[in-house]
C-alpha cells in the first residue's frame, strides 16, 4: 500500500491548525473560569495584564516557564518526569476527532472538510485516548512519594475506572440512533427537523445527563475533585509538582474537559447542526464552538457552585445508581430504535 | 506498512522484556501497558480497528489500571525474594520454553501454511468491510453467538466467585448490638467529662 503524500500534508497542516485553535481555547478557558468564578464570587478577578486582562494567560505561561524546577529527593525520578507527559499527550490525541464543522468552500484553499480526520471507530478511539490519560495521574501519585499524591492518585483511578462504566454505557443510547460510531456521522444523523433533530430531544434526554455527570467525573472537575481535595490531600496527585510539570497537568485537565464538552456537544447537541448551517455552512463551526463553550460554562458555574462529594457519596452515586439508570437507558433507547425509528 | 510492522512488533517485545527483568513491579506493569498499547498497533495494521480500540480501553485503560492499583495500594517497592523458596520451578522453565517454541512452530507452519486469502476490498458486499464495528457485531450474533454467550456466562461466573470470596462471612455474634441504655449511659458519661474540665478550667 503506498502512502498518498497529498492525503498526509493535509493532514498534517489540519493537525497544527487544529492544536493551535485547541491551544488558544485551552488558554483562554483558564481566563474564562477565572473572570466567571471572580463574577460568581463577587469580586474582580485577572483584569491588569492588557484590556480586562485579556493577556492574563501569556503571563501565567510566562511565570510557569521561569519558576524553578523541584524534583523531591525521595521521589523515583523517571516516572515522576514521565507522568506530565502521560497525562497530557492522549489528552492531545482526540482533538484530531473533533467535528468542527461540515464541508465547506473557504477561499484559496477549496473544498475542505472541518475535521482532522474521521474513521470507523472514532468515539471509541477517544474513549481510548481518555482511558490512558488516567496513567499520567495514577503514576505522578506513586512517583512523588508523598502520601498525599499517593491517596489522590488512588481516588483518581478508583473514581476514573467506576464513572467510565456509566460513561460508555450513556452514550450507547444515542449511538443505537445514529447507527455509527464515527463522530461525523454521527452529527450527520442530528440534521433533521431543520438542524434541530439533536438527540438530547429526540429520546436521549436520559442519556444526556447521565453521560454529562459522569463526564464531570471522568475529567476530575468540582463536584466530583476527591482526587485534588484541597482541604483533605493538599492538592492530591500534583502535590510535588512545580512550574512547567505543573502547567502539564493543568493543560491536559482542560484538554480533558475540552474534550468532555466536545463529546456531550457531538453525541446530544447535534454537534454543528442548527438552523439554516444548510445554506450557511460556515455557521457550522460557530454552533459547535458555541455549544461546547456553553458546556465549559457549565463547568465553570458548577465550580462556582457545588460543594465537593463525599468519598463513599461518590461511589455509591457512580455504581447504585448511574449504572442502573443507564443500562436502563440502554433498554428503552433499543425499544424506541425498534419501533419509534 | 512493513516499517509499521517492525515499529509495532519491537516496542511490544521491548516492552514484553521489560515486565520480566524489572525487579520493581510497577515498572513491569508499565512494561506490559506499553506492549498491550503496540499490540493495538499491529491490530491496526491489520485492518482491525474495532479490535485495536477494544484492546487499548479494556486491556490497557481498564485492567491495567487495577493492576497498577493494587501494586500502588499494597506499596510493593521491590520483588519478594521468594524465588529461592521455589527452585525446582526453575527446571520446569527450560521445558517449557521449548514447548512454546514448538508450539510456535508448529502454528506458523501447519496450520497457517497455506492461508486463506483475504477477500479484496472491492469483492466484499457493502457493509461488510473488514475489522469494522458492523461486520464484527455482525458475525458475533450470527456465527459466534453461541461461544459468545458462552463466554458473558463464564464471566459471570467469574463475577459471582469473586464476590463470594471476598465477601465477610458475618454472623450474629459478631455484630455489635448497641442497646439504647448503652448509648445513654455514654452520653452520660462524656457530659460528666465535660463538667470535669469545665470546672476544672475555672478554678485556674
Amino acid at each position: 500500500m503506498s502512502i498518498d503524500v497529498g492525503f498526509l500534508l493535509e493532514a498534517l497542516i489540519k493537525i497544527v491548525v487544529v492544536f493551535h485553535i485547541v491551544l488558544i481555547i485551552l488558554a483562554y478557558t483558564v481566563y474564562a473560569e477565572r473572570r466567571v468564578l471572580a463574577v460568581i464570587q463577587n469580586r474582580l478577578g485577572p483584569n491588569r495584564v492588557g484590556p480586562q486582562g485579556l493577556l492574563q494567560p501569556f503571563a501565567d505561561l510566562l511565570k510557569f516557564i521561569f519558576k524553578e524546577e523541584l524534583v523531591p529527593l525521595a521521589a523515583n525520578k523517571w516516572l515522576y518526569l514521565l507522568a506530565p507527559l502521560v497525562a497530557l499527550v492522549p489528552a492531545f490525541m482526540t482533538m484530531i476527532v473533533y467535528p468542527f464543522g461540515g464541508t465547506v468552500n473557504l477561499p484559496w484553499v477549496g473544498e475542505i472538510d472541518l475535521v482532522v480526520t474521521h474513521f470507523n471507530v472514532g468515539l471509541l478511539y477517544v474513549f481510548a485516548m481518555t482511558s490512558l490519560g488516567v496513567y499520567g495521574i495514577v503514576i505522578a501519585g506513586w512517583a512523588s512519594n508523598s502520601k498525599y499524591s499517593l491517596l489522590g492518585g488512588l481516588r483518581s483511578s478508583a473514581q476514573m475506572v467506576s464513572y467510565e462504566l456509566a460513561l460508555s454505557l450513556s452514550v450507547i443510547g444515542a449511538l443505537l440512533q445514529a447507527g455509527s460510531l464515527d463522530l461525523v456521522e454521527i452529527v450527520r444523523a442530528q440534521g433533521g427537523f431543520f438542524g434541530l433533530g439533536w438527540h438530547i430531544f429526540w429520546f436521549q434526554p436520559l442519556g444526556f445527563f447521565i453521560f454529562l455527570i459522569s463526564a464531570i467525573a471522568e475529567t476530575n472537575r468540582i463536584p466530583f475533585d476527591l482526587p485534588e481535595a484541597e482541604t483533605e490531600l493538599v492538592a492530591g496527585f500534583h502535590t510535588e509538582y512545580s512550574a512547567m510539570k505543573f502547567a502539564l497537568f493543568f493543560l491536559g485537565e482542560y484538554a480533558n474537559m475540552l474534550t468532555a464538552s466536545v463529546l456531550a456537544t457531538v453525541l446530544f447537541l447535534g454537534g454543528w447542526q442548527g438552523p439554516f448551517v444548510d445554506q450557511f455552512p460556515l455557521l457550522g463551526p460557530v454552533y459547535f464552538l458555541g455549544k461546547v463553550f456553553f458546556f465549559i460554562f457549565l463547568y465553570i458555574w458548577l465550580r462556582g457552585t457545588l460543594p465537593r462529594f463525599r468519598y463513599d457519596q461518590l461511589m455509591n452515586f457512580g455504581w447504585k445508581f448511574l449504572l442502573p439508570a443507564a443500562l436502563f437507558n440502554i433498554v428503552l433507547s433499543a425499544i424506541v430504535a425498534l419501533f419509534a425509528l | 506498512m512493513e516499517i509499521l510492522f517492525i515499529l509495532f512488533a519491537a516496542i511490544a517485545v521491548a516492552g514484553a522484556l521489560n515486565v520480566i527483568l524489572q525487579r520493581n513491579p510497577i515498572y513491569s506493569a508499565i512494561g506490559l501497558i506499553v506492549t498491550l498499547c503496540a499490540l493495538a498497533g499491529l491490530f491496526l495494521t491489520l485492518a482491525a480497528q474495532f479490535i485495536a480500540a477494544i484492546q487499548i480501553i479494556v486491556y490497557a485503560g481498564a485492567i491495567m489500571v487495577l493492576f497498577v492499583f493494587v501494586i500502588m495500594l499494597l506499596n510493593i517497592r521491590e520483588e519478594e525474594s521468594k524465588i529461592d523458596r521455589q527452585r525446582y520451578l526453575k527446571w520446569l522453565a527450560a521445558p517449557l520454553f521449548v514447548a512454546l517454541l514448538a508450539e510456535v512452530y508448529f502454528v506458523i507452519r501447519v496450520v497457517s501454511y497455506d492461508p486463506k486469502p483475504l477477500p479484496a476490498q472491492g469483492a466484499v458486499p457493502p457493509g461488510q468491510i473488514l475489522g469494522t464495528v458492523e461486520s464484527i457485531g455482525n458475525a458475533m450474533f450470527t456465527t459466534y453467538l453461541l461461544p459468545f454467550e458462552a463466554t458473558s456466562v463464564l464471566i459471570l461466573m467469574a463475577i459471582v466467585g469473586s464476590m463470594l470470596l471476598a465477601r465477610r462471612e458475618r454472623t450474629v455474634s459478631e455484630v455489635t448490638i448497641v442497646t439504647a441504655e448503652q448509648i445513654e449511659a455514654a452520653q452520660l458519661e462524656r457530659e460528666d467529662e465535660a463538667h470535669e474540665t469545665e470546672t476544672v478550667g475555672a478554678g485556674h
